[in-house]
C-alpha cells in the first residue's frame, strides 16, 4: 500500500512537470513590450514553484512509503516539533513569497500606474453583448459625445455605439469592428461597456482588462509584431460569451494611416 | 446504555465531579467551568444566553458594516456621464423628516429606559424566589407595573413613526429608486427595523409567557437578553440617523 | 431571538418526527446536514458531467435533459458553483462533522442552542429546495456564474434565466446566509462555553480549532453577502441602482442610472475569499487529526498549527481584492492585496510541513481515512502552488478568467476539500454507525479518485496558460482555443472515470452502513473524546458522565506508557514538552 502511494504520486508528479516544463501547452508568443517582462516573471515563479512542487510530492511519496507501519517498526519518535524549524521555514517561505511578489511588481507599476505617453494612438473599446466596437477619434483627434439614446446594436458601427452624429467632434469619428493598430506605437485604449462586464483579452499582447458599464477604464498597451491577433471575451457576459470573439490587426504605420483614410473617406 | 471505553483508566467516573481521589486537571476547566459543565444550570444559562445574544450582535452589526461602506463608497463615487465620457458627481441630498425623526428617537430612547426597567424589575423577581418558597413568608403585592408590554408598545410606536417618516419622504419626492441617496435611506431605516420588529416580538413572547406558568428564570433569560438586544438597537438607530444626516 | 427556550436541557425525545426529523440533538442534525451535502454533492457532480458532455459533443441531446444550448451550460456552470460552493462545501465539513463532532470533542452534552440548531438546519433545507426549484420555472436557471457579477444578474432581460431563476438564486442564497449565521453563532458559544472541565483551548483537537475559526469566518462573513444579497433584490425587483449604472441591453434604456457594478464585486468577494477557508478549513483540522492518529506520533507543532488557522483565517479577510485585479480597482490597492495573499502562502507552508514533520518518523497505518488525508496534503500542495501565480498582478493579467483559475480553486478548494470529507467519512464512520466501512473498496475509491483529479484539473492549468478563457461553452468560435479541445476530450473521459468510482464510495457507505463489520467503541486507537463513548453515542454524549480531561489531543507512541496512545481523559502523566 505504502509502495503504491508513491508511485501514484510520483507519476502524478512526473506527469505535471514534465507538460508545464517541456511547455505542450504553453502562452502565445508575447509581441507587445510588456510581454518579456511579465514572461520573465512567469518564469521565475514557474522555476521556484516548481521546485515546492516537486519536493513537497516526493517527499509525500516518501515519507509515507519509508515510515509504514511495518511488523519491523521501531518505536515511534515522540516529539511535539521543534520550534527552531518552524521559526526556520516560516522565513524562508516569507522572503520566498513576498520577494516574489516584489520583484514582480515594478511590471505592474508600469502598465498600470502611468498614463500613455503623448503621441500614442487613442483607440476607444466598447465591448456590448456580443460583440466589440473600436473608435477613432479622427483627424480632431477628440471623441465625439455618444447617446445612450442612440444605441442601435442592429445597425452596427457608429450606431452601434450610439454615437451622436451632431456633434461636430463626432463627424470624423470612425468605428469600426476590427482593431487595426499601427506596430510599435502605443495604443492610448480607453474601455467602456453598454449593458453588462466584458473583458478584452489579447493573450499574445499579455493584455487583459475589463470593461464596464459605468467607467471608462484608460490602459496602454504597444504591440511589436506586424500580425492578426485574437481577442476573447473574459468576463461572464450572457449566452453569447463563448463567440464575442474580435481581431486585432497590426499593421505597418502606412497601413494604418491608408486605412483610417479609406474609411474616412467610406464615411463621406 | 452508555459506558465508557474499555481503553479508559478511571478507576470511578463519578471521582471526575468532586475532584477528589484524582489531581485535578492542570489547568482551569474551559469557559464551562464549575463543577459540571453547567449544562441545565441557571447562571451558566443566563451567561450563555447573553454571550450569544453578543456573538448575534457581532453579524448584525456586520451586516451594517456592508451598508455603510456602500453608502459611504456611493456617496463619494464619481458617475459616468455617457454622453461625454467624463466623470460627474450626482448625488442628490435628501430632505429628510428630522423633526418627525426626533420623535422617533426620542420614542425608542424611552423604550430604552422602560426596557431596562423591565429588566431589572425581573432580576429582582428571579432574587426574591427562594424567600417566596419559605411557607408563610408573602412579598406581598410587588410592584408589578406592565413594563414589558409598555416597551414593546414603545416600539412598535417608533415603527409606526418610521413608516410615517417613509409617508413624508414620498410627499416629498423621495422614492425608493428616485436616487442613490434615497434608496439607501430607505434600505438603513428598513433593515434597522427588521432587526426591532424581531426584538418587539421577542418582548411580546415574553410577556405572553408571563400569563404562562413557566418559571421565572426562564422568563428572566429572555427578558435580560432581548433587553440587551433592544439596547443596542437604539443604539444603532442612534449611528444610523447620525449617518444620515451629517453625512447626507 | 428563539435562543431562550432551547436553553433546557432537553430529554431523549420519543416519537419519529422529534426524532429524526425536526431533532433538537446536534447529532441528528449532523447527519441531516451530511444527507443533504450528499444529495447535493450528486446533482452537483450530475451537473459538471453534463457540462464536459456538452464540451465536447455539443450537438449530442441526452434522455431527460434533451439538447444542451449555451445558455443551459451556463445555467448548469452557474448551478454546479453555488450547488458546490454553498451545499457541499460549506455544509457537509461544518454543518455535518463539525455539528455531530464539535460538542462530543470539546465534552459537551449537546451544541449551545439546539432549538436554533434545527432552525439553521432546515432553512439551509429550504435554501436548497429553492435553489433547485430555479430550474423548474420559466426561463430556467440563472446563467451569471456563482460569482453573480452585476449587471448581468441584475438585469432581468440581460439573458434567459435571469427572471424567476435568477430571484430564486439569490433568495436561496439569502436563506443560506441566515442559517449559516444561526450555525456560526451556535458553534461559537458552544466552543467558548461548553467545554468539559480540563478542556482549554490548547488542549482542543485541531478539528475544534478548525471548526470554530470556520464559525468565526462565518458569522463576519455571512452578513455582508446578505447585505450584497438584498441590495441585489432591491436592484432586480425595485429599481433601485446600487450595483447597474445607465446601461443599454439590446438597445433598450434601462431605468437604472449611477450604480456601480464593482461594489457588487467588493461586497461578493469580502464574504467570497473567506468563504474558500470556510471550506477548507475544517478538512485541514480533520487531515490534523487523522495523519497523527495514523502516523503513531504527535502532530507536529501543535500550537502552529492552531495559529497558523488563526492567520489564515485573519488574512483571508484582507485578500478579497485579489479576484478583482482586471476589475478596473484601483492598481495601487492591487499592491496590498497581492502583499496579503502572498502572506497567506506562509501559514500555508507551515501547516503543509508539519504535516510532513508528523508522518516524518511515525508507523503510518495506511487505512482508508489516512489514505484521503495524505491525498488532502498532496492536493493541498498542487493547488496551493498555483496560488503564487494568480496572487501576482502581472501574471494574473494572461490568466485571470482562464482555466488555469479554475484548475487553481478546484484542487484546493475543491477537491481538497472533498478529500477532507472523504478521510471524515471513513474515519468517523464507526463512530456515527456502529460499522466499519469496507477497506478494500475504500482503496479502489480513494487510488483512482486522486489519478482522476489530477488527470482533470492538471491540464486545466496548461489550459489556462494557453489563454483558454472560462465559462465558454464552445470552442469553436476562437481559431486558437479550438486547438485545445483534445485536451478537453481528454478531461472528459477522465470525469466518467473519476465520477463514475463516486458510484463505489456511494455502495460502500449505505452497504457498510447494514451490512459492515460492528465496530468497537475506538477502532482506530485514538485518543480524543469522541473515542471514549459508546458507538454510537447516546443522546446526551457521555451517558449522564462529564468527561475531564487531562492533555492535549494527540498523545501517541509515549515512551514509557503501557500502549502507544493516552486518551485525553486518562489521567496517566505525560512527558511535559
Amino acid at each position: 500500500m505504502g509502495l503504491a502511494i508513491l508511485v501514484l504520486i510520483w507519476l502524478i508528479t512526473f506527469f505535471s512537470t514534465y507538460f508545464f516544463a517541456a511547455k505542450t501547452w504553453w502562452l502565445p508568443r508575447g509581441v507587445s513590450t510588456s510581454a518579456p517582462w511579465i514572461d520573465h516573471q512567469f518564469a521565475l515563479t514557474f522555476v521556484l514553484m516548481g521546485i515546492v512542487f516537486v519536493v513537497a510530492q516526493v517527499s509525500l511519496g516518501y515519507l509515507v512509503w519509508k515510515y509504514r507501519a511495518r511488523p519491523s517498526s521501531g518505536p515511534v519518535r515522540y516529539s511535539h516539533g521543534n520550534t527552531t524549524l518552524e521559526i526556520l521555514w516560516t522565513a524562508l517561505t516569507a522572503i520566498l513569497f513576498i520577494g516574489l511578489n516584489l520583484m514582480g511588481s515594478n511590471v505592474w507599476a508600469h502598465e498600470r500606474f502611468e498614463p500613455a505617453k503623448a503621441g500614442s494612438v487613442p483607440v476607444e473599446v466598447t465591448g456590448m453583448q456580443f460583440a466589440w466596437y473600436f473608435r477613432y477619434p479622427g483627424a480632431d483627434g477628440k471623441f465625439g459625445q455618444t447617446d445612450p439614446k442612440l444605441i442601435d446594436p442592429s445597425s452596427g458601427n457608429e450606431a452601434a455605439i450610439g454615437l451622436n452624429t451632431s456633434d461636430p467632434a463626432a463627424k470624423d469619428d470612425i468605428v469600426a469592428g476590427t482593431m487595426f493598430l499601427p506596430v510599435n506605437r502605443e495604443v492610448d485604449l480607453t474601455l467602456r461597456a453598454v449593458d453588462v462586464i466584458h473583458s478584452f483579452f489579447v493573450p499574445s499582447f499579455r493584455f487583459k482588462q475589463d470593461a464596464v458599464p459605468g467607467l471608462a477604464i484608460r490602459m496602454h498597451f504597444t504591440p511589436t509584431e506586424v500580425g492578426d491577433y485574437e481577442i476573447a471575451c473574459a468576463e461572464l457576459c450572457g449566452l453569447g460569451h463563448y463567440k464575442m470573439h474580435g481581431m486585432v490587426k497590426v499593421v505597418s504605420q502606412e497601413d494604418f494611416d491608408r486605412w483610417l483614410a479609406q474609411r474616412e473617406a467610406d464615411k463621406q | 446504555m452508555a459506558t465508557f471505553s474499555s481503553t479508559i483508566t478511571l478507576k470511578d467516573p463519578k471521582l471526575a465531579h468532586g475532584g477528589s481521589g484524582i489531581r485535578p486537571p492542570a489547568v482551569d476547566g474551559g469557559g464551562g467551568g464549575g463543577d459540571d459543565n453547567g449544562y441545565s444550570d441557571y447562571g451558566a444559562r443566563l451567561r450563555r444566553a447573553r454571550l450569544g445574544t453578543i456573538i448575534a450582535l457581532v453579524a448584525v452589526v456586520m451586516v451594517f458594516v456592508a451598508l455603510t461602506s456602500a453608502y459611504v463608497v456611493r456617496r463619494g463615487l464619481p458617475v459616468m456621464d455617457e454622453r461625454s465620457g467624463s466623470y460627474v458627481r450626482d448625488w442628490m441630498e435628501v430632505n429628510l423628516p428630522t423633526a418627525l425623526l426626533l420623535v422617533n428617537t426620542l420614542v425608542l430612547l424611552v423604550s430604552s429606559v422602560t426596557a431596562e426597567f423591565a429588566r431589572r424589575q425581573i432580576t429582582r423577581r428571579v432574587a426574591l424566589v427562594p424567600v417566596e418558597s419559605i411557607p408563610g413568608v408573602s412579598i406581598g403585592q410587588e410592584r408589578n407595573f406592565p413594563w414589558l408590554p409598555l416597551t414593546a408598545l414603545l416600539g412598535l410606536g417608533f415603527l409606526f413613526g418610521q413608516w410615517a417618516a417613509w409617508r413624508e419622504l414620498q410627499d416629498r419626492g423621495f422614492a425608493l429608486a428616485t436616487s442613490a441617496s434615497s434608496s439607501f435611506v430607505y434600505l438603513l431605516t428598513a433593515t434597522h427595523g427588521v432587526h426591532l420588529a424581531g426584538g418587539v416580538l421577542a418582548m411580546l413572547y415574553a410577556a405572553i409567557t408571563s400569563l404562562t406558568r413557566k418559571p421565572v428564570e426562564a422568563r428572566r433569560i429572555v427578558v435580560d437578553v432581548t433587553v440587551w438586544y433592544w439596547h443596542f438597537m437604539a443604539l444603532l438607530w442612534l449611528y444610523i440617523f447620525a449617518l444620515l444626516e451629517f453625512a447626507r | 431571538m428563539a435562543t431562550t427556550a432551547s436553553i433546557h436541557a432537553h430529554a431523549a425525545p420519543q416519537g419519529f418526527i422529534r426524532k429524526y426529523i425536526f431533532s433538537l440533538d446536534h447529532k441528528v442534525i449532523g447527519l441531516q446536514y451530511y444527507f443533504l451535502a450528499l444529495t447535493a454533492v450528486f446533482v452537483g457532480m450530475f451537473l459538471s458531467l453534463l457540462m464536459r458532455i456538452h464540451l465536447i459533443w455539443p450537438q449530442v441531446s441526452l434522455p431527460l435533459v434533451g439538447e444542451i444550448k449555451p445558455e443551459t451550460y451556463l445555467s448548469l456552470l452557474t448551478m454546479h458553483g453555488t450547488i458546490m460552493v454553498f451545499f457541499v462545501l460549506t455544509t457537509a465539513p461544518q454543518g455535518g462533522f463539525g455539528n455531530y463532532f464539535l460538542p462530543i470533542q470539546v465534552g459537551a452534552p449537546d451544541m449551545a442552542f439546539p432549538v436554533l440548531n434545527m432552525l439553521s438546519f432546515w432553512t439551509t433545507f429550504i435554501a436548497f429546495v429553492t435553489i433547485i426549484a430555479a430550474f423548474f420555472v420559466t426561463g430556467g436557471a440563472p446563467l451569471h456564474g456563482w460569482t453573480g457579477y452585476a449587471p448581468l444578474s441584475a438585469l432581468p432581460n440581460s439573458g434567459p434565466g435571469e427572471q424567476l431563476g435568477a430571484d430564486l438564486w439569490v433568495a436561496s442564497i439569502a436563506l443560506f446566509c441566515i442559517a449559516s449565521l444561526m450555525g456560526a453563532l451556535n458553534f461559537i458559544t458552544t466552543t467558548l462555553d461548553l467545554r468539559a472541565k480540563g478542556m482549554t483551548l490548547m488542549r482542543m483537537p485541531l478539528t475544534c480549532w478548525s471548526w470554530f475559526i470556520t464559525a468565526i469566518l462565518g458569522l463576519l462573513a455571512f452578513g455582508v453577502l446578505l447585505s450584497a444579497g438584498i441590495l441585489l433584490l432591491l436592484d432586480r425587483n425595485l429599481g433601485t441602482s446600487f450595483y447597474v449604472p445607465l446601461v443599454v441591453v439590446n438597445g433598450q434604456v434601462m431605468g437604472h442610472k449611477g450604480g456601480s457594478p464593482l461594489l457588487w464585486q467588493h461586497l461578493f468577494w469580502f464574504f467570497g475569499h473567506p468563504e474558500v477557508y470556510i471550506a477548507i478549513l475544517p478538512g485541514m483540522g480533520v487531515t490534523s487529526q487523522v495523519i497523527s492518529t495514523f502516523s503513531r506520533k504527535p502532530i507536529f507543532g501543535y500550537k502552529a498549527m492552531a495559529y497558523a488557522l488563526m492567520a489564515i483565517g485573519l488574512l483571508g479577510f484582507m485578500v478579497w481584492g485579489h479576484h478583482m485585479f482586471m476589475s478596473g480597482m484601483s492598481p495601487y490597492s492591487a499592491f496590498a492585496f497581492s502583499i496579503m495573499t502572498m502572506a497567506i502562502g506562509v501559514p500555508s507552508a507551515i501547516k503543509t510541513f508539519n504535516w510532513l514533520g508528523t508522518l516524518w518518523g511515525g508507523r503510518i497505518r495506511l487505512q482508508t481515512p489516512m489514505l484521503f488525508a495524505i491525498g488532502f496534503v498532496s492536493l493541498f500542495v498542487s493547488g496551493g502552488l498555483s496560488g503564487p501565480f494568480l496572487a501576482q498582478p502581472v501574471l494574473d493579467i494572461p490568466l485571470h478568467d482562464t482555466y488555469f483559475v479554475v484548475g487553481h480553486f478546484h484542487l484546493i478548494m475543491g477537491v481538497a476539500a472533498i478529500f477532507g470529507i472523504f478521510a471524515a467519512t471513513y474515519y468517523w464512520f464507526p463512530k456515527m454507525f456502529g460499522r466499519m466501512m469496507n477497506e478494500r473498496l475504500g482503496q479502489i475509491h480513494f487510488f483512482i479518485t486522486l489519478a482522476g483529479t489530477y488527470a482533470i484539473f492538471m491540464p486545466m492549468h496548461y489550459l489556462g496558460l494557453a489563454g483558454q478563457t472560462r465559462r465558454y461553452s464552445q470552442f469553436t468560435e476562437v481559431a486558437y482555443q479550438t486547438k485545445l479541445i483534445p485536451l478537453q476530450t481528454f478531461m472528459t473521459y477522465a470525469a466518467f472515470v473519476t465520477i463514475g468510482v463516486q458510484l463505489v464510495f456511494l455502495f460502500n457507505l449505505f452497504w457498510s452502513m447494514f451490512k459492515g463489520p460492528k465496530a468497537s467503541d475506538n477502532p482506530w486507537e485514538a485518543t480524543t473524546l469522541e473515542w471514549t463513548t459508546a458507538t454510537p453515542p447516546p443522546h446526551d454524549n457521555f451517558g449522564g458522565r462529564t468527561p475531564v480531561v487531562y492533555h492535549g489531543p494527540y498523545e501517541y507512541g509515549v515512551p514509557g506508557a503501557a500502549r502507544d496512545y493516552i486518551m485525553q481523559t486518562d489521567p496517566a502523566t505525560v512527558p511535559s514538552h
